[in-house]
């Protein structure tokens, strides 16, 4: 039996990378769980509601789209759909072709690191620099982000002093006052040289059209400021329906993702700057990007663009703290990512249909989801769907001899009969490594084979009396 | 692009098309669902106060606090918005250099900005920002530290309050505390991109 590649890629990491995933992984969860308890009484009552409001959303986009569409052109925000990860990257190249733009600042995106954005443009001779402090280092060290909000986890600071000694950021200093610092410097002036900027959304509103970016950094509305022209790259399924939901929406990403009641910046755009503002866009851009997304929506797994980001499953996730957000092949990690990336491949599906795998299935990440998605139902989902498609990816244990003892009622009495054999056999000279370690430390239970079957006959032929009857 | 449109379009009504049902917008109340748990009425100010303390913000009483906090902070040179330096100017002493016009390229020669807020959140401790009534975007951002002077007046109590007051101007944006990142080993500090002080004045 071959490795999962999960699994395989957690087994080639260095402690010191295992050590920081784990690390910043636990201490996120540990943070949100206390603050959200600290303020509501029941929290899940809000994860349920926040749910609720997603999957209709998800289930009407063919009504919201159009809607938010018709609000954001009267705002005069300039809207272009892009069906794939190579029209998106048109879609920009040719706004930024049109101003003559050649630099780019860019604030976090995940659907930029999704349609590599920042290939296609230096392929064209546009430079684009990443300003979040995570990102900018990711890209100074020609890494990929392990993490959806927290980018360089699996770094440590030693690492990053390194990095920008290297890159001429300064001597050698593993503080994180000073690299904060060093970026700081180094980035300022660089908005003010920028032609444009390049920003993702956290949520979209159809009533409105207002569109919210919410960072701790200052880092999107320092493009915002900074730049003449913004282009907002935005997965379909980023709406809310009114104003009013974001109270709830900008409460639970903030709990979920960084355990702040508040994120420091909640920026509120309706289009290019105000009369009178000599600061910011004049233009306003947004990509409606699908890349995928039509094809989640159209499998039994539409549930899963309820998302909104927060990376919550991500740090709670057994999986995620031991094998870190690379395993995952793409941009999105951990359990969402595990259900997400390989939907997002439509017929490609195979490529990826091994990491719904990498799963105990033990629930956490749908406990601590902020919009209640059912992601361990999900995962069971995709295997199925993997089987009927006849896929086998390595790492599934070997099932055949359970399955014929199982289909065959005789050899599955002979079975639980015979396994008597275990009660007298001292198991210390069984020859297997795993069984030996297992029970230095532990004693096996009894075997009791059969006990079950005998109690399900006892019971069947009697009527059923109720619902705690238990014998 | 118009044929990605429709595709995009087609392909999602096509989608749904296969539901026998769709999911219902749920019906409910976001400010009761949203009020928290507390032991007591609040005083929006006090709670203001404490809140934004909380997340590592300054609040100052009057004008002469002010002045005194950023004396006592090292920061003398800054701008201020022209709309409010006439009430404040009385109690900056010849020690500040103060200019009511700022510079793009002279970014880096302000240690602090004192620009209007249009209003302010008390349960988060958050200041509210808008184009068309807090100055200019950079001068809230690019300096060390910022000073929002708040109208008393539009002290909301919570977020879904503040969310029913965003109106129509193009850019509002909420601020809670100073510029923070967590990125390197999960380590808090303060002053990445924007500010590394917030300071906030409730005035009228």
């Amino acid at each position: 039996m071959k490795t999962q590649p999960i699994d395989a890629f957690a087994e080639g990491m260095t402690a010191e990378m295992r050590a920081a995933v784990h690390e910043g992984s636990k201490i996120g969860h540990e943070k949100r769980t206390k603050l959200l308890f600290d303020h509501y009484a029941n929290p899940n009552r809000l994860r349920q509601l926040a749910g609720e409001i997603k999957q209709h959303v998800v289930e009407n986009l063919d009504t919201y789209l159009p809607a938010l569409e018709s609000r954001l052109v009267a705002n005069g925000v300039r809207v272009h759909w892009a069906s794939t990860a190579e029209s998106a990257c048109e879609a920009v190249h040719g706004i930024l072709k049109a101003r003559g733009a050649r630099r780019l600042v860019k604030a976090k995106t995940m659907v930029s690191e999704e349609i590599e954005l920042e290939k296609y443009l230096s392929d064209r001779g546009i430079e684009s620099l990443e300003t979040d402090l995570g990102e900018f280092i990711v890209q100074l060290d020609h890494d990929r982000p392990s993490h959806i909000i927290k980018p360089i986890m699996h770094k440590n600071r030693r690492q990053i002093a390194d990095l920008f000694e290297r890159h001429g950021l300064g001597p050698y200093d593993d503080e994180p006052a000073v690299i904060t610092q060093r970026a700081r410097q180094f980035l300022r002036h660089k908005y003010l040289e920028a032609d444009a900027c390049v920003t993702g959304a956290n949520f979209m509103v159809a009533e409105t059209g207002r569109m919210v970016i919410v960072t701790n950094e200052g880092n999107s509305r320092f493009c915002l400021a900074g730049t003449p022209c913004h282009i907002a790259l935005v997965g379909i399924e980023k709406i809310v329906p009114a104003d009013r939901d974001l109270g709830l929406f900008l409460n639970l990403l903030a709990r979920s993702g960084t355990a702040q009641q508040l994120t420091v910046y909640n920026e509120f755009i309706l289009g290019p700057r105000g009369a009178g503002q000599p600061d910011g866009p004049e233009e306003v851009h947004v990509v409606f990007v699908d890349n995928g997304r039509s094809d989640v929506l159209a499998s039994e797994c539409r549930d899963i663009l309820r998302c909104i980001r927060c990376g919550a499953c991500l740090n709670v996730c057994p999986v995620y703290r031991q094998a870190s957000g690379h395993a995952y092949r793409g941009p999105y990690s951990g359990p969402v990512g595990a259900v997400l990336s390989p939907l997002m491949l439509g017929e490609r599906f195979a490529e990826k249909a091994d990491l719904p795998k990498a799963s105990s299935l033990c629930g956490a990440c749908n406990e601590v989801c902020p919009v209640d998605i059912p992601i361990p139902d999900l995962l069971l989902r995709l295997r199925d769907k993997a089987f009927a498609l006849g896929i086998r990816s390595p790492g599934t244990p070997p099932m055949g001899a359970w399955a014929v003892l199982a289909s065959h009622p005789v050899a599955w009495r002979a079975a639980m009969a015979g396994g008597a054999i275990l009660n007298y056999l001292p198991t210390k000279l069984v020859p297997v490594r795993a069984l030996r370690a297992w029970e230095s430390s532990r004693d096996l239970p009894e075997w009791r084979g059969g006990a079950f079957r005998s109690w399900f006959k006892r019971h069947a032929k009697a009527p059923a009396s109720g619902p705690n009857d238990h014998g | 692009m118009p044929d990605d449109r429709d595709q995009i379009l087609s392909r999602v009504r096509g989608a749904l098309s296969q539901l026998p049902k769709r999911a219902a917008m749920p019906d409910y109340d976001g400010a009761v669902e949203l009020a928290r748990s507390r032991a007591r009425p609040i005083d929006p100010v006090a709670e203001f106060a404490e809140r934004l303390k909380a997340v590592n913000g300054e609040f100052v009483a009057g004008p002469a606090e002010l002045a005194a906090s950023l004396r006592g902070h090292g920061w003398t040179t800054g701008y201020c918005e022209p709309e409010v330096w006439p009430s404040l100017a009385p109690h900056f002493d010849g020690s500040f250099a103060v200019s009511t016009e700022f510079r793009r390229e002279r970014l880096d020669d302000y240690q602090f900005g004192i620009t209007r807020a249009v209003g302010a959140i008390a349960e988060t401790g958050t200041i509210i920002l808008s184009d068309g009534a807090s100055g200019r975007r950079l001068a809230s951002l690019a300096p060390w530290a910022h000073v929002s002077v708040i109208p008393r007046a539009r002290l909301y109590l919570d977020i879904p309050q503040a969310i029913a007051a965003l109106g129509s101007d193009p850019n509002s944006i909420w601020v809670t505390g100073p510029s923070k990142t967590a990125d390197v080993e999960g380590i808090l500090i303060e002053g990445v991109h924007g500010p590394g002080a917030e300071i906030a004045l409730l005035l009228g």
